[in-house]
């Protein structure tokens, strides 16, 4: 990594009108890197990717691209690509054309570039369709045409607006794969827009969760999992159960769970004192079964409800001492009994997965 | 095809769609002065006489000028309304769409007699201007139709993937928009055309003393001894329509093509 | 954007369309016009038997030429939405708009070849044997007016009525087959009722320019053909009196608009009796009777009214009969389908 940092966003705000879409972002994206903007529809998002593209003016602000700052640079001068949401493939034009339609401009030799075509196609797994229409192409083809004809003109960054929404699952899960692997052959800085926080955590090095236009945290998917900052950003990225407590100092209490001392880190609101929130991971809590090893903590529970996925249950259980049910996430194993409703059972977890939000 | 009552039905139809048309051609070479069967044999003596009539010429010219004008004219207007509804909100959108396409329903003769009265008041003489005037009113609706097919296709990122990709404004609207909406404007540039070439009404009341085709067509339609000649110059007018039509519609498919939408079926 | 195209309409249709209503209060004395405001046309042309005629006559041609237009067009829409092949449908589609695009001077003055005295049409059929001396009701009156512009519009209602049968979920068919319905049950419960919003918009596309066509009356028409296009040229070229043609154009606009809301808003009278009965085919048979009856009642106002309330008194009469009905319909039966 360089010393200065390829993107720097300094205090965006963006007004459409009224509305206030960018609410002071202050970020910084490193060469090399794979960052994503993640967020639920509406939060900024694209607005943000689009004006470190170009297409959106920021209202107030600096967005500095390589130290230089790129007010009133309009798209087509700046050194970023886009990989549009549709993909906005060229629909009169052949797969060939749209890959080399950045290249008109370059002082490349006609062989020259129908070799960088061929090579840009090559590396998105497409160079046997050269020649076909544009709108001949499946919806998966169609996207690695956008990658290509991007990624050909050698960007400082490239932007991608949600490439992956309008593919089905399974696909899906193969272009994340691919498109991590893309990322490292080339070297290039992706900057990712997702809403889909699975995504996000497969393939990103850094993530950026907004929320109605500000960044409620910066972090990589490890750190953001493990100790979200906000109970939104909680919610927003997997499954955590919330329960009641009190703080004071390192110590915290809550019904049903006792007295646990944490680390600073498991504040990472900073610190907290009375009335709060604590939350466990279901995959951090477990059901012990009979023989199995104890855990920092053990209580007694009821199962109320259980969810049979194959791979793994489900189960809602209330710790004696308990108002509300918590989610409990088992891997299936050989020896393991799926529990039935009702049944009374032992709950180990341990203090270092908990988190503490302030209420 | 099944062979059911309905297909039946839908031939007979088609019969009855094309019998003037039909018809037409075997009049024009008929060797015959008076218009009815049986046929007398072939000639084509009325499509000479066509060329021995100087009234008629003037005619025609008169009709290519309007037509051309008004194609242009209606389908420059056409661009405009077909990006404003395809590309932008503004309010009252659907009513002020509404109005511009209502000469589509209106009967001619209500639209052909306020222009002109209107003209009247205003001092204008009937000529070849007023019929263009008349006739791209006529025509904008059928050029906003065609060209928002056109425009319908052109994704607005399209554009800025063009801008993002280096190309300056003007360079992405020659190299995408421009060739996308060709098409389109082609279709709607001979659409028009065919509209003013064989509109009667408004040129009837608007004309003066410069026929169009049509307008000269009816005075003929008095003297019996002139139909045969009518229905030469009429074979002539049905054959260039239809050929205009078919270059159209090729136009138009390539235009829907290109933007991969799918057929929707013919015009209107 | 959209200003270049709207200035031209509002200057080319909006502005000529106010000046002909302002002109119908304005008369013409020899060849100056009376800008004083009066009603004096309006009186004339609502009471003069002649004018009365006339406009009943547009009116009733319109409505058959509608309804031949309509009820020839649905069996063809069915037949390309639901038995012609996919990539055959657009083929169709332009083989029926062609006979559009010709021109349509030619097209009508050959319906009077065809339907002559000696033309085929009846040479055919003499030729066969099915009538013995030609048929001269089909040339020169209304009869023939209605079947040349019956060819004139067929495009126009086939199209609407197309769109509206490709768009029915195929599925819906498959659904009501499923839950016992046959075939023309199918059809009337639930493929009739979707293509309804076509077949209405076919029915305006068609009815309105027909109301005001002056090419037709004339050529294939005679003298019992003549429609209202026909005398407003008169009086506008012929008589030189712009003002009573402009009142007789504002007239039969007026007419028309008037004539549509009613018959929407006894759609939905007529809809609302259907369902009534549990539709289907009682539904349709009581709908259809309806119908019949209500345009009885009032042409016959219309027709027969003078003799009984005086010229002034039948419009009064009309104008309660149309009006009050209207009023029960919007007050007591409950809006229905396709939004009217």
């Amino acid at each position: 990594m360089s010393s200065t940092p390829l993107i720097q966003m300094q205090d965006v705000h963006k007004y459409y009108g009224a509305y206030h879409a960018l609410r002071g972002i202050t970020a910084e994206i490193a060469e090399g890197e794979f960052f994503s903007l993640l967020g639920p529809s509406g939060c900024g998002k694209t607005t943000l990717l689009r004006a470190i593209a170009g297409f959106e003016e920021i209202s107030s602000g600096a967005i500095l691209l390589n130290g230089a700052d790129m007010a009133g640079v309009p798209p087509n001068r700046r050194p970023t690509n886009m990989v549009f949401q549709s993909y906005a493939i060229f629909p009169h034009l052949s797969v060939e054309q749209n890959v080399g339609f950045g290249l008109r401009r370059s002082s490349m030799s006609v062989g020259e570039k129908t070799q960088a075509i061929g090579e840009a196609l090559e590396m998105v797994g497409l160079g046997h369709l050269g020649g076909r229409a544009a709108h001949a192409l499946s919806g998966g083809q169609r996207q690695r045409v956008a990658l290509a004809r991007a990624l050909i003109l050698k960007p400082k960054v490239l932007l991608l607006d949600e490439p992956l929404s309008a593919l089905d699952r399974k696909m899906r899960e193969d272009m994340q794969v691919e498109l991590m692997k893309l990322q490292r052959e080339v070297g290039i800085t992706f900057v990712l827009v997702t809403h889909d926080q699975e995504e996000a955590l497969v393939m990103s090095d850094r993530i950026a969760v907004m929320f109605e236009g500000e960044i409620a945290q910066l972090a990589d998917p490890e750190v953001l999992y493990r100790r979200p900052a906000t109970k939104r950003v909680a919610d927003f990225i997997g499954v955590m159960n919330f329960l009641p407590a009190t703080a004071s100092g390192r110590s915290v209490e809550a019904a049903g769970l006792g007295v646990a001392d944490l680390a600073a880190d498991q504040m990472p609101a900073g610190p907290v004192a009375g009335a709060c929130t604590v939350g466990l991971r279901p995959e951090t809590l477990s059901i012990l079964h009979d023989g199995e090893a104890s855990m920092a903590r053990e209580a007694s529970a009821e199962i109320e409800e259980v969810v049979y996925y194959g791979d793994m249950t489900y189960y809602d259980v209330r710790l004696d001492g308990m108002d509300t049910t918590m989610r409990i996430s088992m891997r299936n194993m050989v020896g393991r009994d799926v529990l039935d409703v009702g049944a009374r059972t032992r709950v180990g977890w341990d203090p270092r997965a908990m988190v503490v939000f302030p209420d | 095809m099944k062979r059911s009552p309905l297909a039946l039905f839908a031939g007979l139809y088609l019969i009855f769609l094309y019998a003037p048309i039909i018809l037409l051609p075997l009049f024009a070479f008929n060797d015959g002065t008076i218009i009815a069967f049986p046929l007398r044999g072939f000639t084509l003596g009325w499509f000479a006489d066509l060329a021995n009539t100087p009234a008629l010429h003037e005619a025609t010219l008169n009709s290519l000028i309007i037509a051309c004008s008004v194609a242009v004219l209606a389908t420059c207007l056409g661009l405009f309304a077909a990006r404003a509804v395809t590309r932008y909100k503004f309010p009252l959108k659907g009513g002020i769409l509404g109005f511009i396409m209502l000469p589509l329903v209106l009967p001619e003769v209500i639209v052909a007699i306020s222009l002109l009265v209107v003209l009247m008041q205003l001092g204008i003489n009937a000529s070849i201007f007023t019929i263009i005037l008349g006739h791209t009113l006529l025509c904008m609706p059928f050029a906003i139709a065609i060209l928002q097919g056109s425009f319908a296709g052109l994704d607005v990122s399209l554009e800025e993937a063009a801008v993002d990709l280096g190309e300056t404004r003007a360079g992405a609207f020659r190299l995408v928009i421009l060739p996308i909406v060709t098409p389109g404007i082609i279709a709607s540039l001979l659409i028009c055309f065919i509209i003013s070439l064989d509109e009667f009404i408004i040129a009837f009341f608007l004309s003066g003393n410069e026929p169009t085709l049509p307008v000269y067509l009816w005075g003929q339609l008095r003297f019996p001894a002139r139909l045969p000649v009518v229905m030469a110059l009429g074979t002539i007018l049905v054959t260039l329509s239809i050929v205009l039509l078919i270059v159209a519609d090729i136009f138009r498919r390539r235009g829907l093509r290109r933007t991969g939408q799918s057929e929707t079926g013919g015009f209107l | 954007m959209i200003s270049p195209p709207l200035i031209y309409a509002l200057l080319l249709l909006a502005v000529p369309l106010l000046t002909i209503i302002l002109f119908s209060f304005w008369t013409q004395n020899f060849l100056t016009i009376d800008r004083t405001f009066t009603v004096a046309n309006y009186a004339e042309a609502l009471t003069d038997p002649l004018y009365r005629e006339l406009m009943l006559r547009s009116l009733r041609i319109a409505g058959l030429v509608t309804a031949a237009t309509v009820i020839l067009a649905f069996p063809i829409a069915y037949f390309i939405s639901f038995h012609v092949k996919p990539e055959k449908k657009a083929l169709w589609l332009f083989l029926i708009t062609i006979p559009f695009w010709t021109s349509y001077l030619i097209r009508i003055f050959l319906w009077r070849v065809i339907l002559a005295y000696d033309g085929p049409v009846n040479g055919t059929l003499l030729e066969l044997g099915i009538i013995d001396e030609p048929l001269s009701w089909i040339l020169y009156n209304a009869n023939a007016v209605v079947i040349t512009l019956a060819h004139a519009f067929a495009p126009f209602a086939i199209l609407p009525i197309f769109v509206s049968l490709e768009k029915i979920d195929r599925s819906l068919l498959e659904a009501a087959r499923d839950l016992g319905e046959a075939t023309t049950m199918t059809f009337i419960r639930v493929t009739l009722p979707l293509a309804m919003p076509g077949v209405l918009a076919a029915v305006l596309i068609v009815f309105i320019p027909t109301v005001g066509d002056y090419v037709t009356p004339r050529l294939v028409g005679g003298s019992g053909g003549t429609m209202i296009a026909n005398m407003i040229y008169v009086q506008i070229f012929d008589l030189s009196n712009r003002p009573m043609g402009a009142t007789l154009a504002v007239l039969a606009m007026l007419t028309v608009t008037i004539t549509l809301a009613w018959f929407i808003l006894h759609i939905r009278f007529w809809v609302h009796l259907s369902d009534r009965v549990g539709g289907g085919m009682l539904g349709l048979v009581l709908a259809v009777v309806a119908a019949v009856i209500d345009i009885a009642i009032v042409r016959w106002v219309f027709l027969h009214g003078p003799d009984w309330f005086g010229p002034a008194g039948s419009l009064g009469v009309l104008a309660a009969i149309m009006g009050g009905g209207a009023v029960l319909i919007a007050l007591f039966v409950p809006k229905g389908r396709w939004g009217i």
